[in-house]
């Protein structure tokens, strides 16, 4: 699955937020832009071939911007699951599995993106190559799980149907706006507001 | 100075120490697999814990950095019960294969467990494998055994100065590698096998060959590269089965190139390992007698010596003994044709001695590529980088030295310069590979003007690059009154006959039609191939000699083995030789000839006065050339060698000439 691209260039958006990052180290110290620049490699990737990930070669690419070894760089990229060194579907569906969202029905979740993904299992990708399944581990946002990230959106209070519809627009092209879907505002109560709604109680 | 008490011993550290170190000062045994004093602290195994006074919990006596009136102790129950602990965390994924892995009998984890360990785990669950890597000719990997101390990634960007090896992965996936497949880019690759505490990194040439309690060690020193390391050769029977490094200091604190370590099983092959004589133009054997009286008969009229690069002392001086006894002054120990007169000692001695490295605020290496022609210095020049020694290069464009330098130009116009000024202890390297330019006498002069030797300080370096080139200029084997030097001996019909004694780096076939030719040395290279004589002498491990090293420093080193076949030590042949040629020469036994020269009294390093400059000569444009020295098989050994000849092919891209020298 994972075919290694020959060559990796910046293209001219990623040289753009390098620059930008790079400003933000001194000089001698800028080995510290290894994670934003894997985080820029990942993004161009995503817009160049349709699947976020982030091939050797761009990492030696990154070694040789900041002057260390690219070994350092593997190190650092293979380390943390938010960069993917295998080749990726074009969305990556990722289902958090941590027991506020297991209560709240993360296997129903789990269970859509395999019907309707045709996803077989965490870690793979779908036949049609458009979604590709892991499991993480707590995303941070128990008060509205169950969670699905897809990419980098938050999609909340998950569950088996609103986890299809997700999917089926996504195979339609459409990014649906990420968020609660049904429609809580943040984590307010589901239903509206019940306090300091100016009413006297 | 901080005062810290252990287990109730008193002792006083410099502050910053370890506690780790304040224990081992008081005596204290801490066990440890991560730390290595020669490395930067990792932290990472927890091996080494103790209690502190005040200290809510056992610490790392490695990281932890002493205080003064810090009260430690090794050995409660609190330290018992977590070293067991750490213990046993490390044999969870550890494989139960101590009798089928190499570093048994040698292994940390394995002494360690014995001592500090609880006798059984109450792991139940499967264990992890590991892929093994693959990361050189020389270093087999069993990865599954890796504890992940970390001490190879470390050794790899700090000593060696080839980043090449990370951790990947976490957790228990965490793995050591390469991550991309490849062999480690470094002439000090087997340095991680003795730096390794578990049997992850082993000896892949000596894989399953032998058992540490089996074997003899004799000391001796490797000749192999004029750094001089101090080696331990292990030897059972007659079989040399592995070369280590000693430590020293002064030399090679506990580093040793790969070619030293791991060439000498061209030991076994290509062996001169009788007497072999020339007759109707073909070389047939022969025993000692005949080969004596074909020495008696043919080494007669005009005569001449070149000795190689790797010879002992012992057999230099008795070669000249046997020269000067048959009126001859014709001698040269420069193959490479090296511009070095011999006159003034401090010309040709690494003068600033290895250690000074480190003290010195300014370093200009000339020409060649001291990462090859002598891999352990290189280091200890990293080393001194790493604490803000500046580096200068004069020489091809380019090099991979393993540090950072000012490259300062190509051609000897660049030696005007001002990178040493206002340096109180400049060093200059200049490598023996200049002295070969048809403009050595200049460059010679101007590296020793960029030194500007005082009596306090001498920074001007020369880097031979074998083990025994020093000590036949010491003993001054080169072209006395009226005698000839090696170019002069080539032309047609100045001798009659040459003494070959382990010279193979010269082109033998240069050697005049009708020249007869006696080859004595231990290998069948490029001068036993135009012999009219052969007669098989002793590889260094396998006798008792001296060598000098680059900076002047002698030692001694003793036989491992006993030479292959009919072969015998090389003074004893020369012995024979003015024996058989009616030559009187001072010496019966070994005492004897080592009494002829002060050279022999003498132990360790010995200093030469500064003195006059040298005489310059008429200076050169041309650009230093690309080193394209073969490392691996330099010499006749490493060229008899499979491991060389593989590592060669691996880190060369193809297989190499023969004769790449």
């Amino acid at each position: 699955m994972s075919e290694e691209p020959q060559s990796f260039a910046f293209d001219e958006e990623s040289e753009k937020k390098i620059a930008e990052i790079l400003a933000r180290y001194p000089e001698p110290k800028k080995a510290s832009g290894t994670i934003p620049l894997l985080y820029v490699v990942q993004k161009q990737m995503g817009r160049q071939t349709g699947s976020a990930w982030v091939p050797r070669v761009a990492m030696d690419a990154i070694a040789e911007r900041l002057e260390i070894a690219p070994i350092r760089v593997y190190e650092v990229a293979t380390f943390y699951f938010m960069f993917n060194t295998k080749k990726m579907g074009r969305y990556h569906l990722q289902v958090c599995g941590t027991t506020p969202c297991m209560l709240r029905g993360s296997d129903d979740v789990l269970r859509a993106c395999k019907d309707a993904g045709h996803v077989s299992g965490y870690g793979a990708t779908s036949p049609d190559g458009l979604f590709t399944m892991s499991e993480v581990e707590c995303l941070g946002a128990c008060v509205n799980a169950p969670i699905l990230q897809v990419d980098d959106d938050y999609y909340e209070d998950m569950d088996y149907d609103s986890t299809v519809k997700l999917i089926e627009a996504l195979k339609r092209g459409e990014r649906p706006t990420p968020g609660s879907v049904i429609g809580r505002q943040t984590s307010a109560p589901e239903g509206g507001p019940m306090v300091l709604t100016g009413e006297e109680g | 100075m901080a005062k810290v008490t252990v287990d109730g011993i008193e002792v006083e550290v410099p502050n910053g120490s370890s506690v780790l170190q304040a224990c081992e000062a008081a005596g204290k045994e801490i066990p440890r697999f991560c730390y290595h004093e020669r490395l930067s602290v990792a932290g990472n195994c927890r091996m080494c814990l103790v209690e502190v006074e005040r200290a809510p919990k056992p610490v790392a006596s490695c990281a932890y950095p002493v205080m003064d009136g810090m009260k430690v102790f090794t050995d409660t129950p609190v330290v018992r019960n977590a070293r067991r602990g750490v213990m046993e965390f490390l044999l969870i994924n550890h494989p139960l294969d101590c009798p089928i892995c190499d570093q048994g009998g040698e292994c940390d984890l394995q002494d360690q467990a014995v001592g500090y360990g609880n006798g059984i785990s109450r792991f139940h669950e499967p264990k992890r494998a590991v892929k093994d890597k693959y990361v050189g000719p020389l270093v087999k990997t069993v990865m599954t055994r890796c504890i992940q101390c970390t001490r190879c990634v470390r050794f790899a960007a700090e000593v060696a100065g080839v980043p090449e090896l990370g951790a990947t992965n976490r957790g228990e996936n965490m793995e050591i590698g390469t991550y991309v497949e490849k062999a480690l880019t470094s002439e000090l690759s087997g340095n991680l096998i003795d730096i390794c505490p578990v049997g992850a990194l082993t000896s892949r040439p000596y894989a399953f060959v032998a058992r540490p309690w089996e074997l003899t060690k004799t000391d001796s020193i490797d000749v192999l590269d004029a750094t001089g390391t101090p080696i331990r050769i292990d030897t059972r029977g007659a079989e040399v089965l592995r070369i280590m490094p000693r430590q020293d200091d002064d030399v090679n604190e506990e580093w040793m190139g790969d070619r030293g370590r791991f060439s000498f099983d061209g030991l076994k092959r290509k062996r001169l390992d009788r007497p072999w004589v020339k007759r109707d133009g073909k070389l047939k054997p022969a025993t000692w007698e005949e080969a004596m009286v074909a020495v008696a008969e043919g080494f007669k009229g005009r005569v001449g010596g070149i000795v190689g690069d790797t010879v002992d002392a012992e057999a230099i001086l008795a070669l000249k003994s046997l020269l000067a006894g048959m009126g001859s002054a014709n001698m040269d120990c420069r193959q490479d044709g090296a511009a070095i007169d011999g006159a003034n000692r401090a010309h040709y001695l690494f003068n600033a001695t290895i250690a000074g490295i480190e003290e010195a605020d300014a370093l200009l290496i000339i020409g060649g590529n001291p990462r090859t022609e002598a891999p352990v210095i290189n280091a200890r020049i990293r080393k001194a980088y790493l604490a803000g020694l500046k580096v200068g290069f004069v020489g091809a464009k380019g090099l991979d030295l393993t540090y950072r330098y000012t490259h300062l130009g190509e051609d000897p116009a660049a030696l005007a310069t001002d990178f040493l000024a206002g340096a109180q202890k400049p060093v200059v390297i200049l490598s023996r590979e200049a002295l070969t330019r048809p403009d050595a006498k200049a460059l010679l002069a101007q590296a020793w003007a960029l030194a500007n030797p005082t009596p306090d300080w001498n920074g001007f370096s020369l880097l031979h690059h074998f083990g025994g080139q020093v000590g036949a200029l010491d003993l001054g084997f080169l072209p006395g009154q009226g005698g000839l030097d090696l170019a002069g001996m080539m032309a047609p019909g100045a001798v009659d006959a040459l003494w070959l004694l382990g010279a193979d780096g010269f082109d033998a076939s240069a050697i005049p039609a009708g020249t007869f030719v006696v080859y004595q040395g231990h290998h069948g290279d490029a001068g036993a191939a135009r012999a009219d004589v052969i007669l098989p002498g002793a590889a260094y491990t396998e006798k008792e000699g001296t060598w000098v090293n680059t900076e002047g420093r002698v030692q001694r080193a003793y036989a491992a083995v006993q030479p292959p076949g009919e072969a015998k030590p090389d003074w004893r042949i020369l012995r024979a030789a003015a024996a058989a040629l009616d030559v009187t020469v001072p010496f019966d036994t070994l005492e004897q000839l080592r009494a002829a020269h002060p050279l022999f009294s003498a132990q360790g390093l010995v200093r030469a006065e500064p003195g006059a400059a040298p005489v310059a000569g008429p200076a050169g444009t041309a650009a230093f050339a690309a080193s394209s020295r073969n490392y691996w098989q330099a010499e006749p050994i490493g060229r008899a060698s499979p491991t060389m000849a593989e590592c060669a092919k691996v880190y060369m891209g193809s297989t190499p000439l023969l004769a790449a020298e």
